[in-house]
């Protein structure tokens, strides 16, 4: 069973060969695209290579959501996330740690909830999910 | 100048492989330019036809109703030049192909001798937003690409 640390050590690898940065540019808390410098034709690539680095299956929206709140002014408000909407992004990425965002609740820093950590506990809630072997 | 780097299919396995073949003949245009008595295919135009191989390959998982974007190169890297008189072989196999898009690893040879790899991603363009700007019709898969892999394509 791989530890915490493995799976970082593999995403960041994944991460590095996907984005062609340096290693050094990885850390727990950088974001992918305000950070990493991820386009959206990333996040496909990104996708594939977790897939096959961890023998699991991403469906589509799971990892990466295409559309939140789907321009419903009850879950965003001048542009600020409404408590329906974090109770929507709560169950649409249950591997996410909100707690900074939580505080803004910005719509404009949605993209900054993901991190080389989050992908790091979303692939460990995959493994553990499927009694992880790899 | 017709923009299509491929000349012929030598094989097409559906959803898997597919390779091509292009003839570099000293009298195309491109090598009165890339280089005056130096003519050297440009690897931009080696990835294109790498591209078409595996853009056509991708797009007939879909029987081409996808719009097949060519989006991103992971990685490439060319171990020689291709020259005039030459026959450059592109073939590329199947990654992945999912609704969003696809990726191949395509290999170019000369003489059965690997002289490039690449990685290529495609987009699937987005179907509303893509309908809306270009109209029904498949601007990608028109013509001339489709007929060539007609050749080799069991009816």
């Amino acid at each position: 069973m791989l530890t915490q640390e493995d799976i970082y050590r593999k995403v960041s690898n994944t991460l590095v060969e996907a984005l062609n940065v340096d290693e050094e540019e990885i850390k727990p808390e950088a974001t992918l695209q305000g950070d990493l410098g991820a386009e959206s034709i990333d996040f496909l690539d990104i996708v594939f290579r977790l897939e096959r680095e961890f023998g699991i299956k991403i469906p589509r929206g799971e990892l990466f959501p295409e559309s939140i709140f789907q321009g419903d002014p009850e879950m965003v408000q001048n542009g600020k996330v409404t408590d329906k909407g974090m109770a929507e992004l709560r169950a649409k990425m249950p591997f996410a740690d909100l707690s900074k965002f939580e505080k803004s609740r910005d719509l404009n820093q949605i993209s900054d909830l993901f991190t080389v950590e989050l992908i790091t506990r979303y692939v460990q809630g995959k493994l553990a999910n499927s009694n992880g072997t790899k | 100048m017709r923009w299509i780097w491929i000349d012929r299919f030598l094989e097409f396995r559906r959803g898997e492989l597919a390779r091509t073949v292009k003839q570099l003949s000293l009298a195309e245009d491109l090598f009165a330019h890339h280089f005056p008595d130096y003519p050297v295919m440009p690897a931009t135009l080696l990835l294109e036809g790498l591209a078409q191989t595996g853009g056509i390959l991708v797009g007939e998982v879909n029987d081409f109703r996808e719009k097949v974007i060519l989006a991103k190169i992971t990685k490439a890297r060319f171990q020689r030049e291709a020259l005039a008189g030459e026959a450059v072989v592109f073939e590329t196999t199947v990654q992945y192909v999912r609704p969003e898009g696809a990726c191949v690893a395509g290999r170019v040879l000369i003489d059965d001798v690997l002289i490039g790899e690449a990685e290529i991603t495609f987009a699937h363009l987005d179907q509303s937003r893509s309908q809306q700007v270009f109209g029904d019709r498949n601007f990608v898969f028109s013509g001339e690409l489709k007929t060539l892999l007609e050749s080799v394509r069991p009816s």
